[in-house]
């Protein structure tokens, strides 16, 4: 009974991570409008785009392989299972003890080697461009990613999420080493979800666009679960970034109805005040050159290597 | 003493060594000012809770000082020289930046290692404090070594003497009048670099120091 109860916390909270996360990148839009002066689409706008999308016929070019065909349901598999782990109202889930925040990294690898993949198997000019591009920003921001991972890892003493998240919660403190994980994490995840200084999620300029230039060659169905799994991405990061660093809310494993409803009250305030502050930044900063962008994840690297030196030095850091 | 005041003592002095790549990672000059404006904010935050903890109420003074000195005056006063000279647009760095970054994190490494050992007795919020300070010094260097322009060589220059600053309020007992004739003497310094600044560019129509370099003696 228990283990059914508990695969069923675990169902509930993937099938809610699905269905928040268009509303998430809603959102995000949303603000970014208001903030500009602008009225901006509706908030629901993303689930009827994807509405839309699955409705419509699907456009092959005529020498597609079956990679391209299998790779958005390889992205988003493998991002939706990435999400499934990372602790949103609840640690301890059931599937949270198969896998840690290492597991979480490879999976997010893997889900971008296929869309790099699906970006040149056509052929055209753009994939290729996009794909060389997202390779180059991986190349950097994978090892940052594990750094901070190896930081957290060092204070927490374990890369396994619930773990971390309870440790956070009973041993609340500032540390140097956490505050430059922290930041490298936030530079990663800009950089992975093609935000702002890195890519522009909004437009489609040829020479400067990642993220959407591998991507330019999909219509229907397809193009809906990629974008299904690039706005999981978003609320995978921003979720990772609560869990790790502002863990409180959460609700104990198995705990009963109640805490479960306080902690999807406190996720959904957590990730709102995520998105104003990701929409903040977004609207003070400018999008920076390419060629700048590797000094940028270069700067999370070293910040991760830096948390790890001085927590090697002395542990009280 | 509580945990969490450690913990304060140790981040703002972490934030001081953060803000220093900052500005090395900064290439403009006018950002590169703002940072540095930042960095003597953060210093004189991380003073201000040495006074709080030590209950020393003459590091307030300190505080003050470098808050009124560092993060207004001087900043203000560089950007309208800044302004003035009109290098305002230039970028300017020795190799790249990355590079410069990988020496910076070598240069916390060493300090580390050299501070931890030297002071292995004295108590750790002293201890890592001065370990902390001593990367800032070395990152306030390196900016001079890694600048061609003037203005940057200044600015590193400063974030040196912010580093000093931090490892005297961390080691008890500082007296007063010493830190109040150091912050005073870098006022002075500063001035004087002012002048020299305006004197190297009207001789060579430029503040990039290699031209200084043509006219050394003795080279070949």
């Amino acid at each position: 009974m228990g283990l059914i109860r508990e695969m069923a916390v675990q169902g509930a909270q993937m099938v809610f991570v699905l269905l928040l996360a268009p509303l998430l990148l809603g959102l995000t839009r949303k603000l970014k409008a208001r903030m500009l002066d602008r009225v901006g689409p509706p908030i629901l706008q993303p689930y009827r785009d994807l509405l839309k999308l699955v409705r419509k016929d699907v456009v092959l070019a005529e020498n597609a392989s079956w990679l391209f065909r299998v790779a958005p349901y390889l992205i988003f598999a493998a991002t939706w299972v990435a999400a499934a782990l990372v602790p949103t109202f609840a640690t301890g889930l059931q599937f949270s003890w198969t896998a840690d925040l290492i597991a979480i990294t490879a999976l997010l690898a893997s889900a971008r080697f296929f869309l790099a993949l699906a970006g040149m198997d056509i052929g055209t000019a753009f994939g290729g461009i996009g794909a060389s591009r997202e390779m180059l920003f991986a190349s950097l921001a994978e090892p940052a990613m594990i750094m901070m991972v190896f930081v957290v890892a060092l204070v927490a003493g374990s890369t396994q999420l619930s773990w971390v998240a309870n440790f956070m919660l009973t041993h609340a403190s500032l540390r140097v080493s956490l505050g430059m994980a922290l930041v490298a994490l936030i530079i990663v995840a800009l950089a992975e979800n093609a935000r702002i200084p890195v890519d522009n999620p909004a437009t489609h300029l040829e020479l400067t666009m990642v993220h959407e230039a591998m991507v330019l060659e999909y219509s229907g169905r397809h193009l809906a679960v990629i974008e299904l799994a690039a706005a999981l991405k978003l609320l995978l990061y921003v979720s990772l970034i609560a869990c790790v660093f502002v863990p409180w809310g959460l609700a104990p494993p198995r705990s009963g109805f109640w805490p479960l409803v306080v902690g999807a009250g406190t996720y959904l305030a957590k990730i709102s005040v995520g998105a104003f502050l990701l929409v903040l930044f977004e609207t003070s900063i400018a999008k920076m050159r390419v060629f700048r962008v590797p000094e940028f994840l270069g700067a999370a690297l070293m910040l991760g290597f830096l948390g790890t030196l001085l927590l090697f030095v002395s542990r009280s850091f | 003493m509580g945990r969490f005041t450690l913990d304060l003592a140790h981040m703002l002095a972490g934030g001081m060594v953060l803000v220093s790549f900052m500005m090395l990672y900064q290439n403009r000059l006018l950002g590169l000012l703002n940072v540095f404006a930042f960095h003597a904010v953060v210093l004189a935050a991380s003073v201000a809770w040495q006074a709080w903890i030590q209950a020393a109420p003459h590091l307030y003074v300190t505080a003050a000082i470098a808050l009124v000195l560092k993060a207004i005056v001087i900043p203000v006063a560089l950007h309208r020289m800044v302004m003035r000279l009109g290098v305002h647009r230039e970028i300017e760095t020795v190799g790249g930046i990355g590079i410069t970054m990988l020496m910076g994190i070598a240069l916390v490494a060493l300090s580390m290692v050299v501070m931890l050992q030297a002071a292995a007795e004295a108590d750790p919020l002293a201890r890592e404090d001065l370990a902390l300070a001593l990367s800032v010094i070395l990152l306030g260097l390196l900016m001079m070594v890694t600048r061609y322009n003037a203005v940057s060589q200044i600015v590193g220059f400063m974030s040196l003497e912010n580093g000093l600053i931090l490892a005297a309020a961390g080691a008890k007992g500082m007296p007063l009048v010493v830190e109040i004739s150091i912050a005073f003497s870098v006022l002075v310094a500063f001035i004087v670099i002012g002048v020299f600044l305006f004197r190297i560019r009207e001789r060579f129509d430029s503040v990039d120091t290699h031209a200084l370099d043509d006219y050394r003696e003795g080279r070949q």
